[in-house]
């Protein structure tokens, strides 16, 4: 199991803006089917952390790999393009407020990017479309266009939507953060159907609970460092690092007011 | 002397025809204002400043000369560098850059006002950065301008009347070629007068038309 090589590998990560480091130094390997996620308080660095894996906030410094890709190669700016839009079609991305394109209908907001990028022809679109649809409990809703539904609907469209391009990685920067709290189940069941069925996802979380029942590891960041990892029953159940504790003490208080 | 509106319908078929030629001269100038809008906005928003440079020129022509000018010169001026366009062509091309000129300043409000999670997402998915443009974020900032580009699109239609002078026949210039025939000035100014009015409702209809079907898709 250690001996495995890493899928996706984050080496020496380095994020700065101007004089203030946002992340400092840190590595990160995540093998294939394998479930991390990222906890720790705002400003701890890790959503800067996730989108520097499809380089949407680049490195100052460090690089990160995909299988035997290294994602943020440095290129001329029309190659560099050309590699990156390939690349991202691997690395599937979800994010806390969404972004459905609200012109599209449900449908369109899952094909388009398989239409463009692979040629799909209408027929298979329409395949593929129901397919993730399915997946994720959406297939009654396909014609309506995002404005209709829900925050729970809405990130469930936006999973099926980044499924659809059969992404080897799934991100997931705070999916359930700005849903009202009788919605975020619905999402996480999504997110467990797809742990079960060994997809590689990177999370960042608020949610504890979830993070603790779906992930094989948890990372906990603080101030740009990654101050203590490991499985999720010792990271929750017993953290060594006295940042970890506080931390956590200080959500539970929270989650339980 | 007193009105005697007896006298129109003996030259109907000139101002119908008119109506017909304003009707033409409006509709190719508005769809020249709304695509060439469409581009100097991505112009001004997304390319290198040499290429920027010529379109702010242009801009600055279109903006801060008077279009009676603008139609001269496309029409008198540019024959003297060879370019001899017809009198209908210079019309819709005067009139369409004009007001595309206009259309581009919304637009690019428009497309800076459309989240920025937008176009993320869609680069996110593997598109470049112009099939996100094309596909995801133009197309929504062209729905929020819909309005004031429909009001862009009724003052192109009054002002077409100034194509008249480059010898368009359309609305204005039959009303007076029929007032050259018979002397009766109001009686052709308010009549053609009632065309427009009606012209204009036509198109303030099918702007609704628009404007609903972009709601229904939100």
């Amino acid at each position: 199991m250690t001996d495995e090589k890493p899928f996706l590998d984050i080496r020496n990560a380095k994020k700065s803006y101007g004089k203030l480091e946002v992340l400092k130094d840190i590595s990160l390997r995540v093998n294939r089917g394998q479930i991390v996620a990222i906890i720790g308080p705002s400003g701890s660095g890790k959503s800067t952390l996730l989108r520097a894996i499809n380089d949407l906030d680049p490195l100052t410094a460090g690089e990160v790999w995909l299988e035997d890709v290294q994602i943020n190669k440095k290129l001329p700016h029309r190659q560099y393009e050309k590699h990156i839009n390939q690349v991202r079609q691997n690395i599937g991305m979800v994010f806390q407020h969404f972004n459905l394109f609200p012109h599209l209908s449900v449908r369109e907001n899952v094909t388009l990017a398989p239409k463009m990028l692979k040629g799909l022809s209408d027929d298979e679109a329409e395949e593929l479309a129901r397919e993730q649809l399915e997946k994720v409990g959406m297939i009654d809703r396909i014609d309506y266009y995002p404005s209709r539904l829900s925050g729970g609907q809405k990130q469930r469209v936006a999973i099926a939507r980044a499924l659809a391009m059969k992404p080897k990685v799934m991100l997931f920067d705070e999916a359930t953060s700005a849903l009202d709290p009788e919605l975020v189940e619905e999402v996480n069941l999504v997110m467990k159907k797809l742990a079960e069925e060994h997809m590689t996802m990177v999370i960042v979380t608020h949610e504890m609970g979830f993070a603790e029942s779906v992930c094989d590891r948890v990372l906990f960041m603080d101030q740009g460092v990654v101050v203590e990892e490991g499985p999720p029953e010792k990271i929750f159940r017993n953290p060594d690092n006295e940042r970890t504790q506080n931390f956590l003490r200080k959500h539970l208080a929270n989650a339980n007011r | 002397m007193g009105l005697d509106f007896s006298v129109v319908p003996k030259f109907l078929d000139i101002i119908l025809l008119g109506v017909l030629w304003t009707i033409g001269i409006t509709a190719g100038a508005a769809i020249l204002s709304f695509f060439g809008g469409i581009f100097f906005a991505v112009i001004a928003l997304y390319t290198h400043w040499i290429i920027r440079l010529p379109f702010r020129l242009f801009e600055w022509l279109f903006m801060g000369t008077p279009l009676l000018l603008q139609l001269f010169l496309i029409y008198f001026g540019l024959v003297q560098v060879g370019i001899d366009l017809p009198a209908f062509v210079a019309g819709v091309i005067g009139l369409g850059l004009h007001f595309a000129v206009y259309n581009s300043e919304l637009i690019q409000t428009a497309i800076v006002a459309v989240d920025r999670g937008q176009m993320e997402a869609a680069r996110t998915l593997g598109l470049s950065r112009g099939q996100a443009l094309r596909k995801v974020v133009v197309p929504q900032a062209v729905r929020d301008v819909i309005p004031p580009i429909g009001n862009n699109m009724i003052a192109l239609l009054k002002d077409s009347a100034l194509v008249s002078v480059i010898g368009v026949s359309e609305l204005t210039l039959s009303a007076q070629r029929a007032i050259g025939r018979t002397y009766r000035p109001f009686e052709f100014y308010v009549v053609a007068a009632a065309f427009y009015y009606v012209i204009n409702l036509g198109m303030e209809w099918v702007l609704r038309r628009i404007e609903r079907r972009i709601q229904a898709a939100r």
